[in-house]
């Protein structure tokens, strides 16, 4: 099941907006079942990266490898679009920070997670909706509401039903844009778990960008920390948040609030 | 044989043949097959760059030995280093200088410098710890909490859950509280959650940073058997234990810790 060859692979990953700095220099390797955070504040370009990682955005140098279900690395540069479109809708998730991003609105809850069923080729209508059912109650949204539309959900529905049309598809690797951010403390900490579990389960590769420490502490297992567009110290999570050693880590840990 | 040993060089002390008084001069190469930790010249130190980078020395130079079957405490008073280097030699204080080699079958792995994802693996099967706080996760329930670890090494999740659940009863704790999360908990209920964690699976190794600090003598008495029993299966523990009574009734020897100090 798991292998010793990484699932994603970046080497010297830079991107330039202009003459402005995303970020460089990135080198990272990921396994399966493996959640990295990227934690950093605002401009330290840490969602430029999770772009590149993800090909939402090309990078100015550097590569990233990815290897698919057949078992074949592949330079994601290469990828033609068919094959880049085909990896994001089966093998890969991408939960956004602001739902409406990665939901269709105008599309009843029910459509949002069977959409990505029907990209993988399913056909049937009865097992579509009966799948998309089951994983709306996997998270926690009642299955009388599979015809409502997601406008119509509160923002920690909207982002767990963002959550089941990723994993539907049971991809491999997800992406996660500060998927709590904005949500209140309690339904943060629901998000939270449920996300904890779906990864367990799944034994699911996460890239997790998030500013806050207390999800980088309870998701992950490693974490990178990046300061203007470079990654500045990264390992064991525990380790960094317990031992951090540069000082703008050292800073970031200590201005955490205590509850 | 508990404080007599202090004055003796570690692997003397511990080698399974000399405490029999079979071989007639004490071997410094140990049966392999019982060590299961190796600590040599480790040192530490804090630099706090918000303090203008002030250094704040930990230890240096700390070597000790850890076999099969032994319990060994580490001893100084606070501030000594005791915590920090059991946090080293769980991979969550990165490691100055020096070397923590923890028996993974055949070989031993190094921590210091290890990448996350070996560190985890020796988390899962080869090394334990109690700590003296629990970090709730919220939402997860007591029985969870205590059977994550068995989950983690691949048993299934009923068998999992009665274990989990025997242990909890062993430390008292009442039945009613272990589907809630402990986050409302005591702290003395917590530490018995910590303990029941901590003591479930197999890892050959332990390590307890103060695993009865808060506990009544009742359930205090718990620990010292379930330490027992691991040493008598052939576990290895390395604790910190400020109770002289439960450190007697279980510590084989003390590692001085003012030893090595930075």
């Amino acid at each position: 099941m798991t292998t010793d060859t990484p699932l994603l692979t970046a080497q010297g990953l830079a991107k330039y907006y202009g003459h402005r700095l995303g970020c460089r220099d990135v080198d990272l390797t990921l396994h399966e079942g493996e959640v990295l955070a990227i934690v950093g504040e605002s401009g330290s370009g840490k969602s430029t990266l999770l772009g590149l990682l993800s090909t939402e955005l090309a990078p100015t140098a550097g590569r990233v490898a990815y290897r698919m279900r057949d078992g074949e690395t592949r330079d994601l540069a290469s990828l033609s679009e068919a094959e880049r479109r085909l990896l994001l809708r089966t093998d890969w998730g991408f939960v956004r920070q602001h739902a409406e991003q990665g939901l269709r609105m105008a599309v009843s809850a029910g459509g949002n997670v069977g959409e990505r069923l029907m990209a993988v080729g399913w056909r049937h209508y009865g097992d579509i909706r009966s799948e998309a059912t089951d994983w709306l109650s996997r998270v926690e949204i009642a299955a009388e509401r599979i015809d409502d539309d997601p406008r119509t959900f509160s923002g920690g529905m909207r982002q767990r039903l963002q959550i089941a049309r990723n994993l539907v598809t049971r991809p491999r690797l997800v992406f996660m844009d500060e998927p709590t951010s904005g949500l209140d403390v309690s339904v943060q900490a629901r998000l939270l778990d449920l996300i904890r579990q779906l990864v367990e389960e799944f034994g699911l590769a996460v890239v997790i960008v998030t500013h806050d420490l207390a999800v980088a502490r309870l998701l992950s297992h490693r974490i990178m920390v990046m300061k203007s567009g470079r990654v500045i110290e990264q390992g064991l999570t525990d380790q960094v948040l317990d031992d951090p050693r540069e000082p703008y880590t050292q800073l970031l840990v200590s201005s955490v609030l205590a509850a | 044989m508990p404080n007599t040993a202090q004055a003796l060089p570690a692997a003397q002390e511990s080698c399974a043949g000399s405490r029999l008084g079979a071989p007639a001069a004490p071997s410094l190469v140990r049966d392999t097959q019982d060590l299961l930790l190796s600590v040599e010249n480790l040192a530490k130190s804090f630099t706090l760059h918000l303090r203008d980078g002030l250094t704040l020395p930990v230890v240096s130079g700390v070597t000790f030995d850890v076999v099969a079957g032994e319990c060994v405490a580490l001893g100084g008073p606070s501030g000594a280093g005791k915590s920090s280097i059991l946090k080293m030699v769980y991979g969550n204080y990165r490691i100055d200088a020096g070397s923590v080699r923890i028996a993974d079958g055949e070989a031993f792995a190094e921590v210091a410098g290890a990448e996350p994802r070996q560190m985890l693996a020796l988390r899962r099967t080869r090394v334990g710890y109690v700590s003296q706080f629990l970090r709730v996760i919220p939402r997860v329930s007591t029985l969870d909490v205590v059977a994550a670890p068995l989950r983690a090494e691949g048993v299934d999740e009923e068998t999992a859950k009665a274990r989990a659940g025997a242990l909890l009863a062993r430390l008292n704790l009442p039945e009613r509280l272990w589907s809630l999360p402990p986050a409302t908990f005591s702290g003395g209920e917590q530490q018995r959650v910590n303990v029941a964690r901590g003591f479930i699976g197999s890892q050959p190794l332990l390590l307890l940073d103060e695993p009865t600090a808060s506990l009544d003598a009742a359930n205090r008495q718990v620990v010292i058997d379930l330490i027992r029993e691991k040493k008598a299966a052939g576990a290895g523990l390395l604790g910190i234990f400020h109770d002289a009574e439960t450190r007697e009734a279980v510590a084989d020897r003390v590692v001085d810790v003012t030893r090595f100090e930075a």
